[in-house]
């Protein structure tokens, strides 16, 4: 199952985790903050589920959430 | 504005008392069982005259599937140069509060709430014809305050309520996780005027895909500023005109809004989408002629830099980024890209869309005035003579 990855800005402080666990998809901003690597919703391919999962759960302030797709 | 009859006109004939209320358009028009307004809503067509222009009725459709509802009254008006939620809480309040039952009982909601400026004596005139008790809540002075989960939060008594990260739409999840259907305190009053008069009456005016009036506040270089209410649609230069306006480009929207030409675009979403804006929450701001819109854009972005609620990083760091940039451009010591580049780097990453709402103002005005940065490039205004 694909996945779709949301940052809750209120909690991220910017430690940079998530971009060095899924740099396929995450890269940092200037202030260190994570930005998508293509605009626009962050979808998750299947391959990458895994890691995703991973990164979620390893930010320091549960700032990931993996969740379904964002329908539009 | 001229009002004749009084009963279908958002801001009454200023008389805001209860009994002149009563008399003017008779008691509450309930209907009678949860639900039954919904249809009428969703017929009418209208959507929420806050910002967002959400169809007004899903909300409460959602709500309607939850347990224990609470309806809530949004006149947190937090944009500056907005002013048509405290002129209408101050000249009609009854018809808001009629909005705000009806919807109360529409989802059979126990709690209801008027978020913004009201006195409580305008509660109590009205208390033995209410049926679910209204609290009033004081919105903080912030640009954010009306944001729904800043709402949300200040309903649940949050000291420092402000945008929160929201996992479910509030319909389905808001004050202490009961369904929660805010409104904008005009939204409200259209309900109102929709329960009494009817959705086909609603959609006498305005357009067929956007119907009804909306509430605009003018400013700038007119020479009546004020409230007026007009169809949605209405042509941005004759509402210019109405309020004896001049100048050739127009903030529509506010802060967060886009800059129009003064020429017949129609005032609406669908008219205003070529330029990358809505109607928003009503807002015409008319620029004068000599002033220089780069430097207008600067002072307004430096504001919104100062109203960051300092929970996001994009948003903590990017605006005043944003600002600074603005302000080299204006002196013409920055170029249009980096600051293109910024306000790419904010959008869409934030609790709330003050970030979204920044950029857009941003692009809107580097786009429309695309002219006026190249000349402040080369040292000099086209607008402002030293």
């Amino acid at each position: 199952m694909t996945g779709h990855l949301r940052v809750d800005w209120t909690a991220c402080d910017g430690r940079g985790l998530c971009a060095e666990l899924l740099p396929e998809l995450l890269d940092r901003d200037p202030w260190g903050y994570p930005v998508p690597r293509r605009p626009g919703p962050i979808d998750v391919p299947d391959h990458l589920v895994r890691h995703a999962e991973k990164a979620a759960a390893l930010c320091p302030l549960l700032a990931l959430r993996l969740g379904r797709p964002v329908r539009r | 504005m001229t009002a004749s009859t009084h009963t279908d006109t958002l801001l009454g004939d200023r008389t805001p008392g209860f009994a002149a209320h009563l008399a003017r358009s008779g008691p509450v028009p309930w209907r009678g069982g949860p639900g039954r307004l919904v249809a009428d809503l969703e017929t009418a067509g209208l959507t929420g005259r806050g910002g967002a222009g959400f169809p007004a009725w899903r909300k409460a459709a959602t709500a309607l599937n939850g347990r224990d509802p609470v309806v809530v009254a949004n006149g947190a008006e937090g944009e500056p140069l907005s002013h048509k939620d405290a002129t209408l809480l101050r000249d009609n309040p009854h018809t808001v509060l009629d909005g705000l039952q009806l919807v109360a009982e529409a989802v059979d909601a126990t709690q209801a709430y008027l978020y913004g400026r009201v006195s409580e004596a305008v509660l109590a005139e009205r208390r033995h014809h209410d049926r679910v008790p209204v609290t009033i809540v004081a919105a903080p002075v912030r640009f954010v305050a009306g944001e729904e989960s800043a709402v949300i939060a200040a309903i649940e008594g949050r000291r420092n309520p402000l945008p929160r990260f929201r996992t479910q739409p509030a319909p389905v999840s808001g004050v202490d996780g009961r369904p929660t259907v805010v409104h904008n305190v005009e939204t409200l009053a259209h309900v109102a005027m929709i329960a009494r008069h009817g959705p086909s009456w609603f959609r006498r005016t305005g357009t067929p895909d956007e119907p009804g009036t909306f509430l605009a506040t003018v400013s700038g270089s007119v020479a009546a500023p004020g409230v007026y209410e007009v169809p949605m649609g209405i042509p941005l230069d004759e509402l210019l005109a109405m309020a004896g306006g001049t100048g050739d480009a127009v903030l529509v929207g506010g802060f967060h809004g886009v800059w129009a030409p003064a020429d017949p675009i129609p005032v609406s979403r669908a008219g205003l989408a070529p330029y990358g804006g809505s109607p928003g929450a009503g807002v015409v701001h008319a620029l004068p002629a000599n002033r220089c819109p780069l430097g207008f854009a600067a002072e307004v972005i430096r504001y919104l830099a100062a109203q960051t609620a300092g929970q996001c990083g994009p948003c903590l760091n990017g605006l005043p980024a944003i600002a600074t940039t603005m302000a080299a451009l204006a002196a013409g010591q920055a170029e249009a890209r980096r600051l293109e580049w910024l306000t790419g780097l904010v959008t869409g990453r934030g609790a709330c869309h003050h970030p979204d709402g920044t950029a857009r103002f941003v692009r809107s005005t580097l786009t429309v005035y695309a002219a006026e940065v190249q000349a402040h490039q080369h040292g000099h205004c086209t607008k402002e003579r030293a």
